[in-house]
């Protein structure tokens, strides 16, 4: 089996991959190759979207993503979505309104909510649980995240006024 | 090199005669389960998600083409829901936002998993698929390509180009089972489109056997039962039915669900479906 070097385009800067298995993911080579440790592995198979990143303008499993067949293309981790040092208005929900418990869902969750509150800025509930539909947290029960979406939308709407 | 991003038909095409065997990778939602659990070994992919003759889809007289790079995500866009609401229907059952950001219609056919869920529909509608080689162009109708459990007629070198269906005037239903609401794999489905130009309906069932089933003598029986001018039709017909749909299934058991439960849930989505699109009434 021969291995492959190929270049990804991670957080807006290119990033070598060299003499990797051409059957990687791209969360694993994110996490292990490339120290992008944000994007958590839990199911590798879709189910819990811990494993969440933006290619492109979607939204996607990286876990079920062939890392070498991401060429070419943007990719934001959880790394990309703040400046460094510094925490998002949707970071900073979570935290207000104590949406982390264990926390192994966050990057994914904020990936998530970082893509919707972009297009929608005034989601309702029902549009908040589709879009975090395909992201599980198993201590919280939603109810916090939800209102943390809420928060975060609202002081957007607010810095939009001002 | 082991991974071929296609950046075009040709190069796809190129690809596949070079390494007839290759892995075929299209959003990737099923097969990168297989590879991340080491159930499919990767020497060769071809990586056809991005090839520009598969993307989009163009609308003929009464026939929808659809690219086989087409998205779950993209067929329930607002005018594909309108043209194929099932389709668009089945769509959204399927897994997560993120999978179905990925995850797309040649993919589904090319997996072709008894709980393919776009599958039935594709099946009720006599879809046909365009499959191209290097050298050969061929049409089939999707009755002869998915032919088994993840089986289905493509052979080495080809990949699906298209997938054509007819664009019908009528209500259409699909209805799925799954243990809860989202990200879900389908116990059973039920599909029931309801053609008022030639005044049939056409009806698949999913997940109940190794193949999409469609009882023909259900079809006959409730487009010839319908009040097609009023849009009516008795409770005793939808029970019928719905009792032919149930006889129709060969559902196994697994862990997803006993055979018993199966036949049971296509018997209630058959009538569910049909009294979502038929005003149920006496006879």
């Amino acid at each position: 089996m021969s291995n492959i070097f190929y270049t990804l385009n991670v957080n807006g800067e290119d990033h070598q991959v060299a003499d990797a298995w051409a059957g990687e993911s791209l969360l694993w080579v994110l996490r292990e190759r490339l120290g992008f440790p944000g994007a958590k592995n839990a199911c590798e198979e879709g189910e819990c979207g811990s494993c969440s990143v933006q290619i492109g303008e979607e939204v996607v499993c990286s876990c079920l993503v062939l890392a070498g067949s991401a060429i070419d293309q943007e990719i934001t981790t959880i790394e990309g979505l703040s400046p460094e040092g510094e925490l998002g208005d949707v970071q900073q929900a979570f935290i207000d309104a104590g949406a982390v418990q264990c926390g192994f869902c966050t990057p994914g969750l904020l990936v998530t909510i970082g893509h919707l509150l972009e297009k929608n800025e005034n989601p309702d509930d029902l549009t908040v649980r589709e879009a975090i539909s395909g992201n599980l947290c198993r201590c919280t029960g939603y109810g916090r995240i939800l209102e943390a979406v809420q928060m975060a939308a609202a002081s957007r709407r607010g810095e939009k006024r001002e | 090199m082991p991974v071929t991003v296609a950046r075009s038909l040709d190069h796809a095409l190129a690809a596949l005669e070079e390494f007839p065997e290759a892995l075929i990778l299209a959003g990737g939602t099923d097969v990168m389960v297989q590879i991340n659990k080491g159930a499919v070994s990767v020497d060769q992919v071809v990586a056809i998600g991005r090839v520009p003759e598969l993307q989009g889809w163009r609308r003929e007289g009464d026939w929808l083409h659809l690219g086989a790079a087409v998205t779950y995500s993209e067929m329930m866009g607002e005018e594909l829901s309108s043209l194929v609401p099932a389709l668009a229907q089945a769509s959204r059952t399927v897994g997560s936002p993120q999978i179905r950001n990925a995850g797309t219609i040649g993919g589904n056919l090319g997996t072709s998993s008894p709980a393919g869920d776009t599958l039935p529909v594709l099946f009720a509608l006599d879809a046909v698929l365009t499959i191209r080689s290097s050298t050969e162009l061929r049409e089939v109708p999707i009755s002869q390509f998915v032919v088994g459990v993840k089986s289905n007629t493509l052979q080495p070198g080809e990949l699906i180009e298209k997938i054509s269906v007819p664009v019908l005037e009528g209500p259409q239903e699909f209805c799925k089972i799954g243990p809860r609401n989202a990200m879900v794999i389908s116990v059973a489905s039920f599909t029931l489109l309801a053609d008022q130009k030639e005044n049939r309906v056409r009806s698949c069932l999913g997940t109940v056997g190794p193949v999409p089933i469609r009882s023909m003598e259900a079809e006959d029986l409730l487009s010839n039962s319908v009040n097609w001018g009023e849009n009516t039709v008795s409770s005793e017909v939808l029970d019928a039915f719905s009792s032919l749909c149930a006889d129709a299934a060969k559902p196994i058991d697994d862990h997803r669900g006993s055979a018993v439960y199966r036949r049971h849930a296509i018997k209630v989505l058959s009538r569910r479906a049909a009294s979502r699109i038929f005003i149920e009434g006496k006879s």
